[in-house]
């Protein structure tokens, strides 16, 4: 069999690209294969980590049904920063600035949700510009820490743990 | 001029230690991406914007105290050889990406080699800590006292809900990528690596050939590391990392005692074939060589094979690369004059080890 791309070289590369459903056959040279960068896993050129995460971009821009009417069409999404489209962002699978974030907001949840399972961090928090999230995690724990005081019937350390949490609260709010 | 003692030597001054469980686990490397706020990434950045970053980020060291540290020295990617690029790659020492991509890219190295801070890669700024053995958790601490030096001079990308902003979506939030590599010759040979794989990336870890994604595990090396950079703290990622590799050590080990209790005789001669092989050969590929020096490794490990230590070993599979034998003969070679060359490197550092 010839490879369908050039015509000339036999096709080495059989594959089967299902596609919301739609099924799609493949046999190309890996010359072609590395020109249209759709080489698969495992063989040395690679398959883009970049090429992998813009089809799950484009199945998302696909999908029916999940965009809600109060959240504009992806594609005249733009980064008012430095002007990358969402269009843009999902071909090529990187983002062009940190304000990328903002501007596209929650549309990004399900890409993160599929690449890490989860759509919020909790690690480790920058000192100057994190200081209200710090701020904000220790309360939170302290909260927690008083809800089992309670439980506890230990209701001095209760009081101790409140006072606290109010000197944070008025501090956050100072900030 | 340009600082060229990173290339002119094929063994890091850290991989002469060892570090714990060195008999398979080779090296443990943390990286940490960041980027500046109010810059664009890399990508988009205009050559003034990624000199502002360099400029930004390289006078860091002089004001905060990573002198404590060692001594740190500069290189610009723009300034050095390709050659030279190509044995920072090959030594781990940068990324493919930041030798061949970036803009105003260029690297802070430590002097024993075993941290190098990239500029203007991927993400404005990457921090690397690579430790010989089994040390990730000593890795990540090294990294997090350098990214805190970092934060001190400069404002990051972070936003309160995603964490630390990077230029792929895969590497938000912790911003961290930890990896292990670790030689496993004896579950490659009783054949359960691959239902061993494929354990480890239902955890959320993944596993790559050691030039990183996209290359072949070459010489039963795998590098194994975090996938996930959202939704876990640091400590879980490196905690999930470290508590799995211990497993992997396990079975390697005891595969490599039922290895020798069932079949001594097959292996020690399979061992001792590959150390004669790469004694007498003249001609030697890339992927023989990297077969036959895991299988000598596994006999030194094993006490089979005497003589070459294991930084004799690392020393090999640095000097074996198409790069480091073109530095080190000082011309450009096509592949068979590497083989020739390669099968000449490894015969004469074997008969002094």
């Amino acid at each position: 069999m010839l490879c369908q791309e050039c015509g000339k070289r036999p096709a080495t590369l059989h594959f089967t690209k299902i596609v919301n459903g739609e099924k799609n056959e493949f046999h190309i040279c890996e010359t072609c294969a590395r020109e249209k960068g759709e080489m698969i896993p495992g063989t040395s050129g690679g398959f883009s980590i970049h090429s992998l995460l813009s089809g799950l971009l484009d199945f998302e821009t696909a999908g029916k049904g999940t965009a809600s009417s109060s959240v504009k069409a992806p594609q005249s999404l733009r980064c008012e920063e430095c002007g990358m489209t969402y269009s843009q962002f999902s071909k090529i699978g990187r983002f062009g600035c940190s304000s990328c974030y903002k501007y596209f907001g929650d549309r990004l949840d399900p890409l993160f949700k599929r690449v890490h399972g989860n759509t919020v961090h909790v690690g480790k928090v920058p000192k100057r510009s994190g200081g209200r999230i710090q701020l904000k995690r220790k309360i939170d724990d302290l909260k927690l820490e008083l809800q089992q005081c309670i439980q506890q019937e230990e209701f001095e350390e209760a009081a101790q743990l409140r006072d606290q949490i109010r000197t944070l609260e008025k501090e956050m709010a100072g900030q | 001029m340009p600082n060229l003692r990173f290339t002119e030597k094929a063994l890091s001054e850290w991989m002469l230690g060892t570090g714990s469980d060195s008999d398979i686990v080779i090296s443990s490397r943390v990286r940490i991406a960041r980027n500046l706020q109010h810059l664009p990434f890399p990508l988009l950045a205009t050559r003034q914007q990624s000199e502002e970053v360099l400029n930004l980020l390289a006078k860091v060291p002089e004001e905060q105290d990573i002198k404590s540290l060692g001594t740190f020295y500069t290189i610009e990617l723009d300034e050095i050889e390709p050659i030279d690029k190509k044995v920072l790659v090959e030594k781990h020492l940068i990324s493919p990406s930041l030798a061949n991509e970036s803009q105003n890219g260029a690297v802070m190295i430590s002097e024993d080699e075993s941290i190098s801070i990239m500029i203007n890669e991927e993400d404005h700024l990457r921090i690397q800590c690579l430790y010989p053995g089994f040390q990730v958790r000593e890795a990540w601490e090294k990294a997090t006292s350098i990214d805190d030096l970092f934060e001190a001079e400069v404002d990051y990308a972070f936003d309160d809900k995603r964490g630390y902003l990077t230029s792929c979506p895969t590497n938000v939030g912790t911003g961290l990528r930890a990896s292990v590599m670790m030689h496993l010759p004896a579950l490659v040979m009783t054949q359960q690596i691959n239902r061993i794989l494929s354990a480890v990336s239902q955890v959320g870890l993944t596993v790559r050939g050691i030039y990183g994604e996209g290359s072949e595990a070459v010489g039963n090396l795998f590098q194994i590391s975090n996938q996930i950079t959202l939704g876990q703290s640091e400590n879980e990622i490196i905690d999930n990392l470290h508590s799995v590799v211990l497993q992997i050590i396990e079975h390697e080990k005891n595969a490599r005692t039922r290895l020798m209790n069932d079949s001594r005789l097959r292996i020690t001669d399979r061992i001792k074939r590959s150390y004669g092989i790469l004694s007498y050969a003249e001609v030697m590929d890339s992927k023989e060589a990297g077969q036959r020096l895991s299988d000598v490794r596994l006999g030194v490990d094993l006490g089979i094979v005497e003589g070459p230590s294991i930084p004799v070993m690392n020393e090999l599979n640095v000097m074996t690369q198409p790069g480091f034998l073109q530095k080190k003969f000082g011309h450009d070679m096509n592949s068979e004059e590497r083989d020739i060359y390669r099968a000449r490197l490894i015969r004469e550092t074997l008969a002094k080890a």
